[in-house]
């Protein structure tokens, strides 16, 4: 199992290697002059364009910069000389001018509101999604299991941009079910009452979606693991319908579940973009959509490059769990 | 002393193009400590028949009529009209099964050791511990060595006999009266099978329990069964002796397959005399005698009663029923 | 004596094991076929029997060139075909086909009856005599299948017609010869009979010979002329059908008969069985020595130390040290 996991390790590094340098290239290679886009979109002023690109190495050979890159995200990079010099201290993911800060430190701004936001909505939806599954699995073709179809009709067919607003201009505005959110974010350190408040409808908003796909998904993996001969086995054993319910039928249904979990979370830790747009949320997700809009290039690498990094780390996590889940794929 | 008895058992299974009869007024007696075994193909409502039993057809996807009178220890029991909690009760612990594919049919994700010891447990208010002497018990009976350290592996870190014999060291772990077995061999090698028969008629020996053994080969039979219940189409078609089947099968379908099977105990035959057609469709069955159109006896009989009435299930011999109009007499 | 339409002299395939993941290394090799010899006469039956996991399969589809062989030589009407590529081989496969055990998957289920059949004309882009669609309903009418059911699918036939139509299909190129992999095991008995005869009629009109592979034994009792005994890869013994029935030399023949059932309950009750211990040993790792030694009742010291050669006993050719 170690080295299986070591091996595992090697191999994630290496695929973020890929990435990283993949994000590069395109960055490098991108119509646009990095330099040039450090003094904003109507500067026009050569002397400081040229003096930005020397101090943010653009005016040096491709595989340099790309080199220097890497060393900053070991070691910490500094830009420019004497007074002007800017220092963005390790894991360095290079200095956004439009920022005018180190994009370590936007991208760790942000990064609590998209986690908050990812771990809330994922908590919501495997409560509902699961639960509603198993009883449409458990009742199959009775009231429960047609109010289910409903649900994952309406929730896989509406556009989360839309659940939001909706919320946000009936829950909020029309009804005053919930006052209006008292900011953008407030940590969860800080004032959790206040956080969970601000949090809860971009959590219902992404939980609808999720929980939908996931109702279904849970549905149809019960009722494929109820038909498989050892659930038939279990009943012969005279076990009762909900410990067979329960021990039997759920660990093998859910295991495939622990899989989508762990990637769906990934993805949404990368940014999930449209929420936070709708709920104005300052996280990765409008980060990066606003780095794109804007043409932040060192911001949209990063971004990129984090989202990548969830996507491996949780495959690799998912691996593990599900090796423990199911004794067949567990390597010896 | 009768353990089990059948009365005009029927399964019916309603579908969008009509009605299913699988299994059509079957009775038979099983008794205590005999091996019955019950023969047929594929669509021959065997299994069918076994499931019913168990209670193991949703009651939402079929109608099961007729009487299924256990003896219990409790009692007698219906199985047929009993509720779940009841028949909880008696599954696994008097009455228990072993089914055909032992590759899937233990849980991948638990421990064997874990799968017989809940099977106890359900049944037994005892301390885990006394479970688990009785799993390594039950291990070591059915011949798996080391049943005290295999008793932390998984299914599948076994072969198929192997998986079997851990299927029935499961199913015998309460001492059931009755053994159900359906198709036990048929996913395993010939050597393996001879090891798992010759393990199964040990067993029922030493522990006295009766076996309803399901099966479509008839030298499996042959080597096992006390008795046999022929079935063809839903319906018991011939009930014998199992002596009394092989030397004198009264039934065409049942003259038809054992003549149809190569055997390696006689002289080689240029031809094997096959039946001929198919076997017919449970939604559409001829009218009269299921057989009618791949019997050839019908000649024996008198012009279109095979295609018109149903023969009755007739004593013809010493416990040895039969349907068919043929030979029948006046 | 003839020459054989099927030679094969010290064939082996051996599958590698991998490991899982990407730095995987090869962790040495299923050995599924280890060094096996055997001819097939024109017009002659060979059934070959064992228990799963033996090989038996594996050495049909080599035969076929399904799979590269390992080492050894696969003689086809006096041309080694062991090398041969692909497009070599497309001509040849008008001579040879297979006939598969599970009639329903190995036939298209989205394709009209004729069309599978027709498939193998137009494969080779062959026009039959009378065109495509009377030889095919020809082909559907020899093997007992109703030739006004060309447009239906698979899923409206039963498991017998099924495999009627795979071996239609089979026989499309008139080939000579055939390898039938378990190509009765999934049919119900009343069925099985019927397609035993049909195949033993096809031969005797059509000259073909079989490769007849399929674990039970009466079966291939009943329509081989020679028989060979494979085991963990290799061959135990190859005789002609009576040798092996009625006097077999080999433990593991003697073992594999009588653990048979017999479908007479006089003779079961008298019968003496040789309950074989254990499992089958895992085939990338197999015994040294005789690799039959790990569940023998005769094996000696020489069975764990020397691997014992096919040699002649009588009429039969035996791999054992101690053969009865």
């Amino acid at each position: 199992m170690l080295s299986y996991i070591s091996r595992r390790l090697a191999v994630s590094f290496i695929i973020l290697l890929t990435v990283s340098f993949a994000v590069y290239v395109i960055f490098a290679f991108l119509p646009y002059d990095p330099a040039a886009l450090t003094c904003g979109k109507t500067c026009n002023d050569p002397g400081i364009i040229e003096a930005n690109r020397h101090r943010l190495g653009y005016d040096l050979p491709f595989f340099t910069q790309y080199f220097l890159f890497l060393k900053g995200l070991l070691f910490g990079r500094s830009f420019g000389e004497g007074a002007a010099m800017i220092t963005c201290p390790a894991p360095s993911l290079g200095y956004s001018f439009q920022e005018h800060a180190c994009v370590t430190n936007v991208i760790s701004e942000a990064l609590p509101v998209t986690v908050s936001l990812a771990l809330g909505a994922l908590v919501m939806w495997l409560a509902l999604g699961v639960g509603l599954g198993i009883l449409a699995a458990r009742f199959r073709g009775r009231i429960v299991d047609q109010l289910s179809t409903i649900f994952v009709l309406i929730g896989t067919s509406l556009p989360t941009f839309l659940t939001g607003l909706m919320l946000l201009v009936f829950v909020v505005i029309k009804w005053h079910i919930m006052p209006f959110p008292a900011g953008n974010y407030t940590p969860f350190l800080e004032n959790p009452f206040e956080w969970a408040q601000i949090l809860l409808l971009p959590w219902i908003t992404l939980a609808f979606a999720y929980a939908a796909l996931y109702t279904r998904f849970v549905r149809s993996a019960v009722i494929d693991t109820s038909n498989e001969d050892y659930i038939r086995t279990a009943r012969a054993k005279g076990l009762s319908e909900g410990v067979i319910l329960g021990k039997h039928t759920l660990r093998a249904a859910l295991a495939p579940i622990a899989t989508m979990a762990g990637l769906d979370f990934a993805g949404l830790l990368g940014g999930a973009i449209l929420t936070e747009s709708v709920f104005n949320l300052p996280g990765i997700g409008r980060l990066a959509i606003n780095s794109v809009v804007n043409i932040d290039l060192p911001i949209i690498v990063a971004t990129t490059l984090l989202a990548a990094l969830f996507v491996v780390i949780m495959n690799l996590l998912v691996d593990i769990l599900y090796a423990f889940i199911d004794p067949r794929v567990r390597v010896v | 002393m009768t353990l089990l008895k059948i009365e005009s058992l029927s399964v019916e299974f309603p579908t969008p193009d009509g009605l299913v009869k699988a299994v059509d007024q079957v009775s038979f007696e099983v008794n205590a400590g005999e091996t019955l075994a019950i023969v047929g193909e594929s669509g021959s409502g065997k299994t069918v028949t076994n499931l019913a039993l168990m209670g193991l057809i949703p009651k939402r996807t079929a109608n099961i009529l007729g009487s299924a009178k256990f003896e219990s220890t409790d009692g007698v029991v219906n199985l047929i009209n009993s509720n779940q909690k009841e028949l909880r009760k008696l599954r696994g612990r008097e009455i228990a099964m072993i089914f055909q594919d032992p590759m899937s049919s233990l849980h991948p994700f638990y421990t064997i050791g874990d799968q017989i010891i809940e099977a106890h447990q359900i049944h037994n208010e005892v301390d885990i511990k006394v479970s688990r002497a009785r799993t390594i018990e039950l291990l070591e009976m059915v011949g798996i060595q080391g049943a005290e350290s295999r008793m932390a592996a998984f299914p599948h870190q076994f072969s198929g006999g192997m998986r079997q014999r851990v299927m029935i060291a499961m199913a015998l772990v309460n001492n059931p009266s009755l053994l159900i077995a359906d198709e036990p061999t048929t996913a395993l090698d010939v050597t393996v099978q001879a090891q798992i028969m010759k393990l199964l008629r040990d067993l029922q020996k030493e522990l006295k329990m009766a076996m309803i053994l399901i099966t479509h080969d008839m030298g499996v039979v042959a080597g096992t069964a006390n008795r046999v219940n022929v079935m063809y189409a839903g319906r018991i078609v011939e009930s014998a002796k199992v002596r009394d089947l092989y030397a004198n099968p009264l039934m065409p379908y049942t003259q038809g397959l054992l003549a149809s099977v190569p055997r390696m105990d006689r002289t080689k035959i240029g031809r094997l005399s096959a039946i001929p057609g198919q076997p017919p469709s449970l939604i559409s069955l001829p009218s009269g005698c299921s057989f009618n159109p791949r019997c050839n006896r019908k000649t024996e009989v008198e012009s279109g009663k095979c295609e018109s009435q149903m023969p009755e299930l007739r004593l013809r011999a010493d416990e040895h029923l039969v349907r068919c109009f043929a030979g029948e007499g006046a | 004596m003839s020459v054989p339409i099927m030679e094969v002299r010290d064939l082996a395939k051996f599958f590698p094991l991998a490991s899982q993941g990407i730095f995987s290394r090869v962790k040495g090799d299923n050995k599924a076929v280890n060094g096996i010899s055997f001819s097939i006469r024109p017009g002659e039956t060979l059934g070959l029997v064992g228990e799963s996991g033996c090989g038996k399969s594996t050495v049909g589809r080599t035969i076929l060139k399904l799979y590269e062989p390992t080492s050894g030589s696969i003689i086809f009407e006096g041309e080694d075909i062991s090398n041969y590529s692909n497009s070599q081989m497309k001509a040849l496969r008008t001579k040879m086909q297979m006939i598969f055990q599970d009639p329903y998957s190995s036939l298209n289920p989205r394709h009209t009856v004729g069309s599978i059949i027709a498939a193998s004309y137009e494969i080779q882009k062959i026009v039959p005599e009378g065109g495509v669609k009377k030889a095919v309903q020809e082909l559907m009418e020899r093997v007992g299948l109703n030739p006004e059911h060309y447009n239906r699918y698979p899923h409206e036939f039963s498991g017998g017609q099924r495999q009627r139509i795979g071996i239609a299909r089979a026989l499309a190129l008139k080939p000579k010869f055939i390898v039938c992999d378990e190509a009765v095991s999934a049919l119900d008995v009343s069925i099985q009979a019927q397609v035993i005869n049909l195949l033993a009629d096809l031969r005797d009109d059509f000259g073909l010979s079989y490769l007849f592979i399929a674990h039970d034994l009466s079966v291939v009792q009943h329509i081989s002329d020679r028989v060979a005994v494979m085991y963990l890869g290799k061959i135990m013994e190859l005789a002609d059908v009576d040798s092996i029935y009625n006097s077999p030399h080999h433990p593991y023949t003697k073992a594999l008969l009588s653990a048979v059932p017999l479908p007479d309950p006089l003779l079961e009750e008298k019968r003496e069985q040789i309950v074989l211990s254990g499992d089958l040993p895992n085939p990338a790792d197999p015994p040294a020595g005789c690799v039959f030694n790990t569940r023998c009742w005769k094996a000696k010291e020489v069975c764990f130390a020397t691997q014992p050669e096919l040699l002649q006993v009588g009429s039969s050719q035996v791999a054992c040290h101690f053969p009865e």
